[in-house]
């Protein structure tokens, strides 16, 4: 059967109906659902590394630490907090409007839609979902294709574990992702490239849907000289390599450093990269693969360039039938060359050097803002002037990667690299319209609100406005 | 400024390069141009007002209390709270991490466009000026050209006070609308009507640019029975006040249409004469009270919604025109024909549909029917209706037993959802709305976690299995060998 327009169409308006009928405000509701997203994450653990084994030759303890360690995580901190997240917050009021009193309720936006990504197909379907849950939202989950094995999976166990009349999943490609892009949307939040990001943006706009899109980019690290160099290379290592062969969001793009250092770090880098892999990396079970021949493609041409392919220094073996791509290290590639002007999302990683550190400020701001930036170093000065003026969606200082396991810190980006954030009870926000309401009784109406206006009308009215108690008593009385 | 495309692109690209010196990051220069905004409004009440009555006919006290006071309060508020909203906020980092902090910074955006609207042109145009400004960002302000005297004032006046290399002034119509959103912005904030917002964020999507959206839509007020005589005539008199009072009628929080019991509905309509002829007299032109009519185009579009001859049939008060002076009476009309264009669109304009229902508890369902408004108003004492409005309706705010006085509070998020926008502002929400919060972890380079790191192996996974669960215990047992892994 082919999902069309109409299918669409018929899908969402069933969840409208399900929503409507108010069964997912409850504060039970959300919790059993979120329960049982638990309890799939857990009984369902092996199915899951299988499928990620089969879509991305994912090593189990990275499907473990980062899909399903993150969700569970995600998933507690709901379940626990959840009630205090669902209660008004009072609003304090002034002399402007005495007596009153104010709250802000939040409420669920109603039907939302999440598309996700192939490279933690998991974490970056669920993790929105259980947000869009918390929140009391209806869901339309679309997973991507290119991770077809995870996609086949979430269909499968999302139907089996969850409200199947509030929460559903669309498999598909382009075709289906423009039918429901057609539909209207109470909120969509995207995981993935910013060409797409335009195309779902300019779709919501239609409906005037808000959305949040979490995107990419290159995202830096800096490397200065007087760190512990085994610690710090370990850190890229896990950050880039790591975080499936470097096919991730915030995996260190590119690296920073200066001239004399960069053999240092080079060096110890090699070393470490060999504990971690082994000699022969391409062999290693402890490294994902590339997602497909696409993606493989694209990485390989970034070193067709014999400017580029020149400046490898490690690595640089491939694999093309098993989609397979050694860590490799090149230093100062030209800066305007194909590999230093488009995200990587791959193991590849250049090394840039300058003068003096301070002249990557310059050069990061030169790009556009990335989704993160890493900085390594034990000087506190610098990482002041760093966290002053480099912007991106997120700041690391001395790791890689981490701040994205933090849920009391908002994931998100900004320009290229995205809008909106969420993870913890940015989540539960970022599904939420926060509904200010204001309670006013039958008590204190001065006539000053009403024509005829007069002098002392508006002289009461001025200070009224500016929340001025001593100007009110004296316009009553006539003083002012 | 003329709307000259090369003149525009060089004013955008100033603007960039003046952010990018880092000044308006200042808590200095913030402050310095809030303290400007607030001397314009002071020094120049007469001038606004007069612009205000040349464009709206708006009487001094309305264009006081809906425009200049608003304005006033909101930068004075901003500049004694600035520096407290751009201080980091502390994250609780686990221990698992120890040492490390983390806090989220509030950074400007960039360069922000904003776009006010005609109803309220001074209000809506220096409100989200001020809180792009206390948010650090430059700013290109596009007011309204269906109130020109107003935008004028802006043009003129804004460089006098503030810093002319970061705010801007950019006057023109459609046309020139289309050049600017053909820039990149950091930021677009718009004030106005869904059919153009959706032209705006189209636009914007093409460099994933982020917008708030200030719309409208028809702002319902459900009018339970009150039998305190005194309560039923002061809710009677603030919907009177709320209807016409504010640009008559012309707001986007004005109350579009009234929801009453079918047994209670005379009562009303007669108590609504009552005040309406006591607070605009009977020759309301000459009165200068009420506001008029923006303009020609507006001023049909008003007369149509009344040609249809069902709707022409329910009215009960008002109905005459004046389109000399852009005029239209105080118009009450009784249960007009739910598919008429009265009742399908915003009516933006002074005339009040009282649709009457059989049972008050009706108009959650009635409102539900149609899209999201910015505002529900409900007058009631009943507080049972009370919790069922708040938690079966959706819409940007709620008000119980008064109207339009939301707009004062700037510890109330102001915006709408669904069909009257999205993102908010007033106070903080305005700094925020203009800021990305950047979220900054620091950690340090001794105190390593080793099996963070491959070639991986059973004991590896269960430390991360225990550390993802927070359990200390465990993983101290772990460490020293004393846990059992499977």
């Amino acid at each position: 059967m082919v999902f069309d327009g109409e299918a669409a169409a018929s899908l969402v308006k069933e969840l409208r109906l399900s929503f409507n009928s108010g069964k997912t405000r409850s504060y039970e509701w959300r919790i059993s659902q979120l329960k049982a997203f638990l309890k799939m994450v857990v009984e369902q653990e092996d199915q899951i590394v299988e499928a990620l084994r089969s879509d991305l030759a994912k090593p189990p303890l990275e499907t473990v630490v980062y899909e399903i360690g993150m969700l569970k995580n995600s998933c507690e901190v709901t379940l626990k907090e959840l009630k205090q997240w669902m209660t008004p917050e009072k609003a304090k009021t002034s002399i402007t409007t005495f007596p009153s009193s104010a709250e802000i309720v939040p409420e669920p936006l109603g039907v939302v839609l999440v598309i996700s990504a192939w490279n933690y197909p998991f974490l970056l379907s669920l993790d929105p979902v259980v947000g869009a849950i918390a929140a009391g939202n209806a869901v339309v989950l679309k997973p991507s294709e290119i991770a077809p094995a995870s996609s086949a999976l979430l269909l499968k166990l999302l139907g089996e574990y969850m409200d199947n009349s509030c929460v559903r999943v669309v498999e598909g490609a382009v075709d289906e992702t423009t039918a429901l892009l057609q539909q209207k949307w109470d909120k969509i939040l995207y995981t993935g490239n910013g060409k797409v990001g335009r195309i779902v943006m300019a779709a919501a706009a239609k409906h005037l849907t808000p959305v949040i899109l979490e995107l990419g980019g290159k995202s830096p690290t800096v490397v200065d000289s007087n760190v512990n160099l085994e610690v710090t290379a370990r850190r890229i290592i896990s950050g880039k390599w790591g975080c499936n062969n470097g096919q991730a969001c915030i995996s260190p793009d590119y690296i920073i450093t200066t001239k004399d250092f960069a053999p240092k770090l080079v060096d110890a880098l090699k070393i470490e990269l060999e504990n971690c892999f082994g000699k022969n990396p391409l062999e290693s079970v402890d490294l994902s693969r590339i997602v497909s021949s696409n993606h493989f493609a694209r990485l390989t041409k970034f070193l067709d360039d014999d400017k580029v392919s020149g400046k490898i220094v490690f690595g640089g073996e491939k694999d093309e039938s098993k989609l397979r791509i050694a860590p490799t290290l090149l230093l100062d590639v030209p800066r305007d060359s194909l590999i230093m002007s488009e995200e990587i999302f791959g193991p590849l990683l250049p090394i840039i050097t300058v003068n003096k550190l301070e002249e990557s400020f310059d050069f990061i701001n030169e790009g556009t803002k990335p989704l993160a930036a890493y900085l390594f170093t034990n000087d506190n000065k610098f990482k002041e002037e760093f966290v002053k003026n480099v912007s991106a969606g997120g700041l690391l200082i001395n790791d890689t990667v981490l701040h994205l396991v933090v849920h009391t810190l908002p994931f998100g980006g900004v320009g290229e690299s995205g809008m909106g954030a969420y993870h913890g009870k940015f989540s539960f926000d970022a599904f939420t319209h926060r509904k200010a309401i204001l309670y006013r009784g039958f008590t204190g109406d001065g006539s000053i609100r009403y024509p005829p206006y007069t002098d002392t009308k508006q002289k009461t009215m001025k200070a009224l406005v500016a929340g001025d108690v001593t100007g009110v008593v004296r316009a009553l009385f006539g003083w002012s | 400024m003329n709307n000259n495309s090369l003149e525009l692109e060089e004013t955008v690209k100033e603007l960039g390069q003046y952010f990018k010196t880092g000044k308006t990051k200042s808590v200095t220069w913030r402050k310095n141009q809030l303290q400007a905004i607030l001397n314009l409004v002071r020094e120049n009440e007469d001038a606004i007002s007069k612009a205000l009555y040349q464009d709206l006919g708006k009487h001094p006290v309305e264009a006081y209390r809906d425009e200049l006071g608003g304005v006033e309060k909101s930068a004075q508020n901003s500049l004694d709270s600035v520096e407290k909203w751009m201080a980091p906020t502390k994250s609780n980092i686990p221990l698992l991490f120890f040492p490390a902090k983390g806090e989220v910074l509030p950074e400007p955006l960039g360069v922000v466009l904003i776009f006010s609207s005609w109803n309220f042109p001074i209000m809506l145009a220096l409100d989200p000026i001020i809180g792009a400004i206390s948010a650090g960002n430059v700013v290109v302000i596009k007011p309204s050209d269906q109130a020109p005297a107003c935008s004028s004032f802006l043009a003129n006046t804004l460089p006098q006070y503030l810093d002319t290399n970061a705010i801007k002034v950019i006057e023109g119509g459609g046309d020139v609308c289309e050049q600017i959103l053909l820039h990149k912005w950091d930021k677009i904030f718009f004030t106005g009507s869904p059919r153009v917002a959706r032209i705006v964020m189209t636009s914007a999507a093409r460099n994933l640019t982020p917008v708030t959206l200030e719309l409208g839509g028809k702002c319902p007020a459900i009018f339970d029975h009150l039998s305190n005589p005194s309560d039923f005539k002061m809710a009677v008199k603030r919907i009177v006040g709320a209807k016409w009072g504010i640009c008559s009628g012309q707001a986007c929080i004005g109350i579009d249409y009234l929801l009453v019991e079918e047994k209670y509905s005379s009562e009303v309509i007669e108590l609504l004469k009552k005040f309406i002829r006591k607070f605009y007299g009977d020759n309301m032109v000459e009165s200068r009270v009420l506001s008029r009519i923006i303009n020609k185009q507006h001023f049909e579009r008003l007369c149509n919604l009344l040609k249809d001859p069902l709707v022409a049939a329910s009215i009960v008060h008002g109905g005459s025109i004046d389109e000399t002076n852009l005029f239209i009476e105080p118009t009450i009309l009784l249960d007009p024909p739910l598919d008429a264009e009265i009742m399908t669109e915003e009516i933006f304009g002074p005339l009040l549909p009282v649709i009457t229902v059989n049972k008050i508890q009706e108009s959650i369902g009635f409102i539900n029917s149609r899209p999201k408004p910015l505002t529900i108003y409900a007058f009631t004492k009943d507080d049972t209706f009370k919790r069922k409005i708040v938690a079966e309706t959706s819409s940007g705010s709620v008000i119980f037993n008064d109207t339009l006085v939301q707009f004062l509070c700037d510890t109330l998020p102001f915006g709408g959802v669904g069909q009257s926008g999205f993102g908010r502002y007033h106070g903080k929400y305005s700094f925020d709305t203009f800021s990305h919060e950047k979220a900054v972890m620091h950690r340090h380079l001794c105190l390593e976690i080793e099996p963070r790191y491959p070639p991986w192996n059973k004991f590896k996974l269960e430390f991360i299995r225990l550390a993802y669960r927070l359990n200390y215990f465990g993983l101290v047992l772990h460490m020293l060998g004393l846990k059992k892994h499977n």
